[in-house]
Order: structure tokens, then sequence, then C-alpha cells
């Protein structure tokens, strides 16, 4: 994961601790401990950890998930990023300027045109309608107010939600509250965009709707993205990266592929347990190097998903060759390799 | 029987302490004939507060007195100018500005209303008496709004300011507002201004709950995406927390509206001069029961007229609301045209600028007749009723069985060996109960006898600080205990004992109504909708009421006297408990009725084994608050000449004793907040 170039968001081992005097704890021998003397000086402390050591990079116009159960210290670490928490000990920087430094009005220029967040349960404000709740954001940066509105209608248009500029969050559904919420989190702009499980309060068919919409935005936008959830599936459909999280340490961080392919440990392969295999893991990820025997082969792109890929197996077909976007052919999939994967084998391993 | 005894020892085991009390309060009781001190607590020991809290008025008033000049002079003027917008325009001014506020505050059906009340109190001819009330409510208000605002912010932000806030409003709600007029009087002097500081201390408290409980309420998230959309501290306080925090305020700002209005009528006791409280005041001082019900009905619809206002305005805070009203700007320039007009039309026909005498409805002698006519007709039948419960309820509490049960009451004497037999029935109750394996019942089943046998005037006080003291240890622990005998020490060092039992021995009685008569309606309100519509209106009637009102019809009926309070502080602290009882009984989980009902529960077993328990903790919650009401209302019940401590509050206030007032109001608090307090543990234990 460290080959990748430039990193949008950097944060390097990040803590966040509770307790009387979490600033005691970290001064003075903390620095040089190593992680576990840490713990153990936290904990002897009388202290709480929400976040141990957290580090991560995320690169311009990546999705980053970060997944954990509730107490793992996800959103937290969300928090501490845009500094709705304090941090306790770390860094953050964002394309190299320190956001721990910054001052608080330094701080509120940040977030009036870097960031923008979306949060579970929306945070919309009852008194205005929708189209003062898209434009609140800019109207904090006094903006001019016919600006504002023309942006705010532009906002409630990318999100669907156009015709109902004026009605007011108590009359719009769970789904529709939420595009407000993430109307009014783009209204600005921003480079970094922070989802703290938007959609885990909308039921099962509007959160798989609102997740191909946020796709979709997303391929528009091309924003560098920090996403909080605590489904493991939806981490899997949107991410770029996972990040899963446990009693505030990172558990393990890799592409989807990784994660369900080579799971760190015991914990993380529970999550994987009644995973839909074949929806998740695309036909790159489960390839072998091209097999020419000299016949053709029907061809499948790289990053279809083998649900997709599974199909063009039949009697006489027993390879299928994967192609990048130019066509040309980088692999080829083999009905025994499919099948290991999509039960769990690990492809090095069980050979 | 084995499994009896074995229960019975168990029991007497765990009561022990109980079972020592006992003997401690059979041994004083024994020996009260020889020392009578048992009883009365000795003069030689009392350490009373009042000198020193005297001395220490008369120093403040003495060296303040630059400064209560100075806002008495402000608050003198404020009251000059709002009584020239309403006293001294013409009336149809006032009506067309106020039915113009009530238009753009809820539409149509609010101001037909608040007109046909004003035109009410025009045809009462008690328009300036109201509009000076009026007057009072409208200084008072933005003062209690804005303190209040301030305090509860406060509060809100800071945790010690709430550690502090929050034990002070308790207080400042349990002393009777009667106490606090005393130092008020003194530092302010008689009139008008007296009553504008007392309802702004007695106005204030909803306002600051309301505030913390309004900004608290504020969702984290709403908190958080204000910060995240970039907004400065202050932006983030004024888009954002301050409107969401709103419409609770304004909720608290209606309670503090109905509170100021309920003291700026009792303040009339001190600082009367042409306002609606003394008018019912002076009328019930000269047995004018026409008069009194007259104006008292004007204090009813005024209440009503300013609570849908107030409420209505709240309301519109909602984006629920159906009714915008005018952009405001319009609206100013409307109400301004409309004064204007209304104005002019007043010069050029006087008929509008004074109500003519001639269409003043005041059948004030009609009705003082009628009830002279009634209480002729009906006043055996009255008379009976009243001594039926005076004999048999009443003295029997205050005085207990061997000094109530005389032949002139009862027609018969309660013999030695009667005596004998009351005592061993109690004793084998509490055998039977113990056997049973429920030992509280059979201490409580002693404890009720021995009151009753004694009576709240005849119990040995240290009897009482024991048992109190023990009760309040076994519920709640060594604080509670502290606070207990704190209570009642302070009771009893000050030389109120005396007072003291006759209070709670008119709550009792008052209260075992309320809950008897209160749980019964609210069992049927919550048993049928039809019942509890009827019911609704009522109860938010009697909530709204200034506390005032309710002695009017009881005098009316049956003149001064510890039955006449009775009656109006039953009426005044019923509410809670219907309230209460019906929503708990109501707010038993659905899934729980179905399980009984799919388990063939009779509708009889329905309500015994799943209703009344589940519902057992509103209900407690219930008979606490009415508690609360009837000491509340025994203060402004002294008004009717009883003897308690409400009596010595009412006294002091006469004799602008702020020592002793201040006395007996904190005895009066110090016994809401025990029992208040013991209540609350049982609840607590009870979860």
């Amino acid at each position: 994961m460290n080959d990748q170039p430039e990193a949008k968001l950097s944060v390097r081992d990040l803590w966040k601790i509770f307790g009387p005097d979490p600033k005691g704890v970290v001064s003075g021998e903390f620095p040089r401990m190593t992680h576990e003397q840490r713990l153990a000086h936290v904990r002897a402390s009388q202290h709480h950890v929400a976040a141990a050591g957290v580090s991560f990079d995320v690169p311009t116009g990546h999705i980053f998930v970060i997944m954990g159960l509730s107490g793992s210290g996800k959103s937290t670490v969300l928090r501490s990023i845009s500094r709705l928490v304090e941090p306790t000990f770390g860094s953050v920087t964002l394309e190299g300027t320190d956001l721990l430094g910054a001052s608080q009005s330094e701080l509120i220029e940040i977030r009036r045109h870097k960031m923008g967040m979306v949060f579970q349960d929306f945070g919309l404000l009852p008194h205005l309608d929708v189209i003062q709740n898209v434009a609140f954001p800019l109207k904090a940066q006094r903006r001019p107010r016919e600006e504002r509105r023309e942006r705010a209608r532009q906002m409630i248009e990318l999100v669907g939600l156009k015709g109902r500029e004026h009605a007011y969050p108590h009359e719009l559904s769970g789904g529709q509250k939420q595009r407000v919420g993430i109307a009014r989190s783009l209204a600005v702009e921003p480079e970094l965009w922070f989802l703290d499980e938007p959609f885990s309060a909308l039921d099962p068919l509007i959160r798989s709707q609102m997740q191909d919409e946020f796709l979709r935005l997303q391929t528009q936008l091309n924003k560098t993205i920090v996403f909080v959830t605590h489904d493991f599936l939806e981490a899997l459909k949107l991410a770029d990266e996972i990040c899963i999280m446990k009693d505030g340490e990172i558990v393990q961080i890799g592409t989807p592929a990784e994660i369900v392919l080579r799971p760190a440990n015991d914990y993380v392969r529970r999550f994987i347990g009644d995973v839909p295999l074949a929806n998740v893991l695309r036909a790159e990820d489960v390839m072998s190097p091209a097999w020419d025997d000299g016949k053709p082969h029907p061809t499948v792109a790289r990053q279809a998903i083998l649900d997709e890929a599974i199909k063009l197996f039949d009697e006489t077909t027993e390879t299928v060759d994967v192609v990048d976007a130019e066509g040309a052919v980088i692999g080829s999939l083999h009905p025994l390799e499919v099948i290991r994967s999509l039960y769990h084998d690990q492809p090095e391993t069980a050979a | 029987m084995s499994r009896f005894a074995r229960r019975f020892v168990v029991s007497c085991g765990a009561a022990w302490p109980w079972l020592l009390v006992f003997a401690v309060g059979a041994a004083l009781v024994l020996a009260r004939a020889a020392y009578p001190q048992v009883v009365t607590f000795p003069d030689g020991w009392l350490l009373p507060l009042e000198g020193p809290i005297n001395v220490a008025m008369d120093w403040i008033v003495e060296n303040l007195r630059g400064v209560t000049r100075a806002i008495s002079g402000g608050l003198g003027w404020a009251f000059w100018l709002a009584q020239e917008m309403l006293v001294h325009t013409p009336w149809l001014v006032t009506l067309a500005a106020i039915s113009l506020i009530s238009w753009q505050g809820g539409g149509l059906r609010l101001t037909l209303l608040i007109g046909a009340i004003l035109l009410y109190i025009l045809v009462s001819g008690y328009w300036t008496e109201a509009m000076n009330t009026l007057a009072l409510v409208l200084v008072a208000l933005p003062l209690s709004v804005l303190l209040g605002f301030a305090a509860g912010y406060l509060g809100y932000r800071s945790e010690t300011a709430r550690g502090i806030i929050m034990p002070t409003l308790d207080l400042m709600q349990t002393v009777p507002a009667f106490a606090y007029l005393i130092p008020i009087l003194l530092l302010f002097g008689f009139g008008p201004v007296v009553g504008l500081i007392a309802s702004v201390v007695f106005a204030v408290p909803p306002m600051v709950r309301n505030t913390i409980l309004g900004f608290q309420r504020i969702p984290p998230a709403i908190i958080e995406s204000a910060c995240m959309s970039g907004c400065s501290r202050r932006q983030q306080f004024l888009w954002a927390e301050l409107p969401t925090a709103l419409p609770q305020m304004l909720i608290g700002v209606n309670q503090t509206t109905m509170a100021a209005l309920s003291m700026v009528i009792i303040a009339a006791i001190i600082g009367g001069f042409e306002d609606i409280g003394w008018e019912v005041l002076s009328a019930m001082r000269k047995a004018q029961f026409g008069q009194g019900l007259l104006s008292g009905i004007v204090i009813v619809v005024l209440a009503v007229m300013l609570d849908r206002l107030t409420a209505a305005y709240a309301a519109r805070q909602l984006p629920t609301t159906s009714h915008a009203g005018w952009p405001w700007r319009r609206f100013a320039v409307i109400l301004v045209a409309a004064i204007c007009g209304a104005w002019l039309l007043a010069w050029l026909v006087p008929f509008f600028a004074d109500w003519p005498e001639a269409l003043v409805f005041f059948p004030a002698n009609a009705i003082n007749a009628a009830t002279t006519d009634f209480v002729m007709a009906f006043g055996e039948v009255m008379s009976r009723i009243k001594n039926a419960i005076l004999y048999f309820l009443l003295l029997p509490v205050k005085l207990g069985f061997e000094r109530a049960v005389v032949p002139f009451t009862w027609g018969v004497t309660f013999t030695p060996l009667a005596k004998t037999i009351y005592w061993l029935l109690a004793a084998v109750a509490c055998a039977v109960a113990f056997g049973l394996g429920r030992w509280r019942a059979g201490v409580a089943a002693v404890i009720v006898a021995g009151f009753l046998f004694l009576g709240a005037t005849g119990l040995p006080w240290a009897l009482v600080v024991l048992a109190v003291g023990l009760l309040a240890w076994q519920v709640g622990g060594g604080r509670l205990l502290a606070l207990a005998v704190f209570s009642l020490g302070f009771l009893l060092l000050n030389g109120i004992w005396p007072p003291a039992m006759l209070s709670i021995y008119l709550c009792f009685v008052a209260v075992v109504i309320c809950i008897l008569l209160g749980g019964v309606i609210g069992i049927w309100a919550a048993s049928s909708d039809v019942v509890s519509q009827v019911i609704r209106p009522i109860n938010d009637m009697l909530q709204t009421l200034p506390q005032f009102v309710f002695l009017i019809p009881a005098l009316m009926l049956f003149q001064v006297g510890d039955f006449t309070a009775l009656l109006a502080v039953v009426a005044y602290a019923i509410v809670p408990m219907i309230r209460y009882t019906e929503h708990g009984l109501r707010s038993v989980p659905r899934p729980l009725i179905e399980a009984g009902v799919s388990s063939g529960c009779s509708p009889w077993q329905m309500f015994w084994q799943i209703r009344l328990p589940l519902a057992q903790a509103q209900i407690l919650i219930g008979i606490n608050q009415t508690i609360l009401y009837a000491l509340g209302m025994l203060v402004i019940a002294a008004l009717v000449g009883t003897t308690d401590l409400g009596q010595a509050i009412y006294i002091a206030l006469g004799k602008a004793n702020a020592g002793a007032g201040l006395v007996a109001g904190l005895g009066m608090a110090l016994i809401a907040m025990t029992a208040d307090r013991i209540l609350q543990a049982v609840i607590r234990s009870g979860r």
C-alpha cells in the first residue's frame, strides 16, 4: 500500500485517550515507548484508549473506508482528523499542512474551504428548509445570497432533490434527509469528504440505492474520501481501501480483495464468513497468468466481479481471459481457482 | 404452620430496627403523662433563627437602600410605561393591538377566542383592574425571560454553574412565595413594585430549566455539522444552537408567563392597588362572594388568554405550524396602522374610548343572593357533609383517635378496652403480614395504626425523628438520613414543630384524598378515551389557573376553616395524580398487553397483574408531585383560615417579620424536599 505516490491525507501514530489527564499520559517518556509499552502505560494510569497508534494514508481521489464495530474507535479517528475531537497525540497532515497545529481560526478556514462532512443522524437544522440547509456552510463564509442560492440549487439537483427546495427536514424521509446532508457537505466544494456512517440510519433498500448513488457521485466529483461504517458489506462495496479497527487499533488495512483473500487474523475472518464473495472479488483479484493454448477464450474486464465472469464458463469453456481497458489479455480464470477463492481458500497456500 | 413461623422469624430479623423504634415509641407514649416534653419540644432547647435573620435583614435593608431605590425606581418607571400602554389608552386600541398580536401568532381561532375574552373583561367592568394586572405581567415577563435565559445558558455552558443553579431552583420553587415576599417587602416597601420583583423571582425557574433543557437537547450532530460548516463560535450559537433550542425555550416562556401571572395576583396581599388580585382578595375579606367570583372569573380568562397566546407563539416556531402569519415588517406596519386608526376612532367616538357603564354586566348582588339561597336550602346537607368529614377524617388525623373519638363527635367513648382491642388488632395484622413474608406491610400497618391513634399533633417528636430517619436511611442511605434529620431538627429548634405538624396533617389528608380520588379518575380515564378527552381540558385548566382562584368557590360554600382549605388543596393537587396514573397505565408497552391477552388474562387480572405493576413507577411520581402541589397550595390556603405553617407565614407577612416568615417558609420547603427525596429514593429502589 505504500507504493502509492502522493498521499492527500496522512495520519501518523494518532492517539486519542480519555480520562482525567490525557495530556499528562502522553508527555514524558511516551514518545519513546514501543506500542505495547504505551498501551500498558495508558491502562496503568487509569485512562481509556479510543484510538491507539492509528496510521494511514489516503491518496487523492480514493475512498478510504474505516470499518469497525461500535466502540472500535472508528468515529473517534474520523473526528480526530476533522478535529471535532482533539486528538491526544500524533499527526494529521493535509497536503503537507499540519492539521493538528492549526489555530481555531485557521481550522475554521480549513473547514470552510477544504472539508465536508456527512453525519449518521443528518445534523440538519430543523428551522431551515432544504435550500437554506444546503447553503448554510456558504452563509457561514458570508458569501453573497444569490451565489449561495445558486450553488445550493446545483447541489440539490446533483443529489436528486430538485423540487423539494422549500421542504423542511421534518417533511423529508430518511433517505431524502441524508441527500440534503450530502448536498450540504458538498456545497463548499471540499477536497476532503468525511462520511460518518451516512447510510446506517436508513432502511436496507434505500441504503443500497444511496450507496450506488454515492459511487456515481464520486466518479463525477473525484473527492478524497474517508468513510466510516460498521457494515462490512458496505465497506467492500464502496472502498478503494479498507481499514478494519478493533479496540482503537488497526487490525488490517488493504483493498477489499486483499482483506477477503488474505484476512490478517480470525477477527477479520469472522466478518468474511457470510460475505457473498462472488460479488466482491474481481476478475483481476483471482486470475492466474495468461493461459495461451492457441484457442480463443471468452474475455472479461479486469474490474468485472466474479459473479459476471462465472456466467461465461460452460461445458466447453474451461478458460476465460481477463483483459484490461485496451483489450490486452493480462491473465486467465480457471474454474478451480474461482471455486477455491469463493470458498475462502487462499490461492497461494491452497495450491 | 412451620413455614409461617419460619417466615415470621425471618421478617422479624429484617424488620428489627422498626421493632426497636416501635418499642421506643411505646415507651415514649407511656411516659408522656409524666414527662410532657416527650410530645412538646422543651422551650429551653429552642435555638430560633428568627432573631438573627431579622438582625441580618435590618443590616441589609440599611446598607442596600441605594440599590433597592434604584431598582424600584427603574421598575416603577417600566410599570408606569406599561400602564400607559394598557390602562390609559382607549380600550379599542388595546383590543385591536392584542387581537392583531393573536392573529399573527395563531390565526383566526385564537383571535376570536382572545377577542371574546377581552370583550368579556370589558363587559364585566373589571377592565382597568385586569389591564393593571396585565401591565404587571408585561413588565415582569421580559425580566424573568432574560434572567432565566442568561442563567440557563450559563448552566448549559458550565458544569460548575449548573451545580449551583439547579439546587437554587429547587429551593426557589419549594419555598412558598409568601415567605420571600417578606424580605422583598422590607427591601422595596409596599406597592406594585414588590409584586413585580416577587413575580420575577417566582417566574424565573421554569425559564432557566427549559433553557438548559433546550440547549442540552440539541442533537450532537447539529453542533458538529455547524462546526464542520466552518461556523465561528458566534455563528454556531446564533444560527445553530439558539434556533434549535428555541422551541423548548418558548415552552419555558409560556410557563414563566403563567407563573408571573399567578404571583402578580398573590402579591396583591402586600402590594394591593387597583389590580385584579386585590379585587379578589378584598372581596374575599369582605365575604362578598359575588364580587369574588366575578373577579375570579376575570383572572381565569386572563390566565387562559396569556396561556393560549404564548403557547401559540411557542408552536409557531416549529416548522410544522400551518399558520405563518404576516412577514414581520408588514405585521409591524399593520399594527401601527391599526393602533393609530383605533385611537382616531376613539377620539371621534367616546364609546370606543371608555366602555359605557350602562353596558357593564355585574350580577354580584344576584350571585350573593343566590349563594345565600343555596346555602339556606342545602346548608343542612352541606354542613352534615362538612361535619362528617371533619369528625371522621380530619379530626382523627389531627388529634388521633384517642382525642377525636368522644361522645360529642362519634357518639361513643374510646374506652380502655376498645383501645386494647385496637392495639391487639394492629399487632395481629402486623404478625400475619410478618408470617406471610411481607414485613414492610406489617411495619406500615403498625405505623398507620400509631399515627391514627396519636394524631399528627400528638406524636412524640423523638419518635417522628427516629421513624423518618430510619425510613430515610433504609431507602436512601446516609445523605438522605442527614437531610431528614436536618429538616426535622430545623423545625424543632426553631419552635415551629406544632404548626409544621398541622401542615403535615392537612397535607396528609389532602394527599390521601387525591390519591384515592385521583387514582380512580386516572384509572377510569386510562380505560375510556371519552373520559380521557373530557378530563384533559379540565386538568389543563386546573393547572393554568392561579392558585388563588381555587379558594373562591370553596370559601363561598363552606366558610373559613380546615375543611375549606382541604377542598382548595385537593382541587389543586389532584391534577398530577390523575395525569400520571392515566399516563402510567396507558404507556404500558403494547407487547406486554398482548402477552397478557395471549396468556388468557381476564381484564381484572390484566389490570392487577400487568398494568398496575408496570404503571407503579409513574403513579409514584404522580404521588410525589401531588405532595409537592399540596404543600405549595397549603400556604395559599392559609388565607381561608388554617392554623399551620402557612398561617405562620401569612401572619409574619402581616407583621413584616422577615425572620419568622423565612423560618416558616424554609420549614415548609424542608418538609417538601424531605418528602420529595424520600419518595424519589423509593421510586429509584423500585426500579
